[in-house]
């Protein structure tokens, strides 16, 4: 069938991105040196160079560009909003709250992280106590209160980047994104939760095909919409705030990434869900190498490689699918 | 046995009282209409008999069994619903969307089989929407549209057929269409209960008629029996005359023009 022919295509490009990713740095390793460090054996430096700095950072980007299209699609499908992404809800205002304290606060790496990742939840909660009426959750409310609790963070964060002079490269830089502070540790604690909450969540795909064509029509199919919406929005907000926590406010992987796949692979949420994922995991993991080697050996923040490829690239999609592009 | 007993239910929408003292039981191999003014309860009604909207008070039993005591799934194998046409934002083919009626019959982690196919070919052949299986939902027009929706209902092979307004924006080929099907379903096995806002058409397609008024049931029986000046008065506030349809043998309703003071009848 086709959609197995875009899944192998899909699943070579990720095997060749991260080959060079790992291959390409600051220091170029040829090939047989990655190979040779893989079966045991290479040269100290390499295996160094392999195992402690690129490997951690090569398998965060992609798990990290994974999480933040699937939670992409989950949202966009779940909210029925095409201009949905994973921060819609304010979840990247909360993360970004949380380093900025950290950062002036002078925590280390990983309870940053940790801070990123709490006050990320914190404000998912808040949004989602404010649209809960009764038994059920008004998606408006909450798109609307995830607008008006992201403006009121993103005041208080200016005051305290004014108010603490000396970190605001800091806190800049962390708010652009980028996995340059990325260590196993970081893999370690992150990776399980991304990876273990899509595979929950893609138990409900199916159903959030009904729920695309309308909740109460869902309902009446059989689907407890209540359940699926509920699952979804804390796995979505939970896989947002664990990539926010290591990777920073990556824009427009989480918008773009589901729409280019769903423009690829069709609508049903059982096939999109694992391609956004791998498009995810590929686009994210070129768009980090690119930001290691463009201006070598300093690094650009990633938010801005995703943002000048993936907006050009997205607009040319937009022009050449106008029909299409419609809904989702 | 009756499949459907409704038994003294009340609804509310917060403070309202929606739905008063709703009492009735019906058989299968019925088409019924819900006729009545605006915001009379019509649609309520019908969304207390799916299950998707909760009674205060009261109860409804489908085949004996209180609708409380089945989980969502199983009362999407015994009720479908069809929604009024509606645009969608979505870009599934009319296949896919007829599929989803299956949901209710899947397990969680279980694929469409070759059976399940057959079903949906078939409610497709039925409703004469196979010839545009593969179309997007949203490149159908509004009749095409609503076929398929009736299609998906019927692939739940349900033994309750609920329609809300179903024949509300579509031209007269159309409404001919969907209602000479739904009586079809009826006569084959089913109950099939409509909201339909031209009485006219309730009167020449359906068995019985509701005629509800603030959330009451003012009236239950034949076109021929309810539909009368008076109780259409009572329920819309409008005097009408009735005249007799002689294809159908059903009462006709037209407007009393003699009645609207303040206009010069020519």
């Amino acid at each position: 069938m086709k959609r197995s022919i875009y899944f192998v295509i899909a699943i070579l490009l990720l095997f060749l991105s991260l080959l060079i990713s790992i291959s390409v740095g600051a220091v170029n390793i040829p090939l047989q040196e990655i190979v040779a460090t893989f079966t045991g054996g290479g040269d100290e430096t390499h295996r160094t160079i392999i195992l402690n700095l690129r490997l951690p950072r090569v398998i965060s980007s992609a798990v990290v560009g994974m999480g933040l299209s699937v939670a992409g699609t989950f949202f966009q499908a779940l909210l029925r909003n095409p201009m949905a992404d994973p921060y819609v809800l304010g979840i990247s205002s909360g993360a970004a709250l949380g380093a900025t304290l950290a950062i002036i606060l002078g925590f280390g790496l990983i309870s940053l992280s940790f801070m990123a990742f709490v006050l990320a939840l914190v404000v998912v909660v808040f949004v989602y106590l404010v649209a809960k009426t009764g038994s059920r959750i008004s998606i408006n409310t909450m798109l609307l209160a995830g607008i008006a609790i992201s403006s009121l963070i993103s005041a208080i964060i200016s005051l305290l980047m004014l108010l603490n002079h000396d970190e605001l490269t800091k806190i800049y830089f962390w708010t652009m994104g980028g996995f340059n502070l990325t260590n196993w540790q970081k893999v370690i604690y992150s990776s399980p939760i991304i990876i273990i909450s899509t595979l929950i969540m893609y138990v409900f795909s199916r159903d959030l095909n009904a729920i695309l064509t309308g909740e109460e029509i869902a309902e009446h199919l059989g689907v407890n919409t209540e359940l699926v919406k509920r699952t979804i929005l804390i796995l979505a907000s939970l896989v947002t705030a664990t990539c926010v926590s290591i990777g920073g406010v990556i824009g427009f992987v989480g918008l773009i990434v589901p729409h280019i796949s769903r423009l690829i692979i069709g609508p049903d949420n059982r096939v999109l869900v694992p391609f956004s994922a791998l498009t995810g995991a590929i686009f994210l993991n070129l768009a980090d190498t690119l930001a290691r080697v463009i201006l070598r050996p300093a690094e650009i923040p990633i938010g801005i490689i995703t943002a000048a490829f993936g907006g050009p690239f997205f607009l040319y999609l937009l022009v050449k699918n106008k029909r299409k592009i419609k809904g989702m | 046995m009756s499949i459907l007993q409704v038994e003294n239910l009340h609804f509310s929408y917060g403070k309202s009282l929606v739905l008063k003292n709703i009492h009735f039981s019906l058989d299968k191999n019925k088409m019924v209409d819900i006729i009545g003014g605006n915001g009379c309860g019509k649609s309520t009604l019908l969304k207390n008999i799916s299950g998707y909207l909760k009674p205060d008070s009261g109860r409804i039993l489908i085949g004996n069994k209180d609708i409380r005591r089945f989980s969502t799934k199983e009362r999407a194998q015994f009720i479908a619903y069809v929604p009024q046409d509606m645009p969608y934002d979505f870009d599934f083919s009319s296949y896919d969307v007829v599929m989803m009626g299956r949901i209710p019959f899947l397990k969680r982690f279980e694929r469409e089989g070759k059976e399940d196919e057959m079903i949906v070919e078939e409610a497709m052949r039925i409703t004469n929407t196979w010839k545009f299986r593969d179309k997007n939902i949203n490149e159908l027009s509004g009749g095409e549209r609503q076929r398929v929706y009736i299609a998906r209902a019927l692939a739940q092979r349900p033994k309750i057929l609920l329609m809300d307004e179903p024949v509300s924006h579509l031209d007269i080929k159309y409404q001919i269409e969907i209602l000479s099907l739904a009586r079809e379903l009826a006569l084959k096995g089913m109950l099939v209960i409509a909201v339909l806002h031209d009485i006219n058409l309730a009167s020449q397609f359906c068995h019985d008629l509701f005629i509800m008024k603030e959330g009451r049931i003012m009236d239950y029986g034949p076109a021929i029996k309810v539909l009368k000046p008076n109780n259409i008065k009572s329920a819309f506030s409008v005097d009408v005359k009735l005249l007799h349809n002689p294809v159908t043998n059903s009462p006709y309703v037209v407007a009393d023009l003699e009645e609207r003071k303040g206009f010069d009848v020519i």
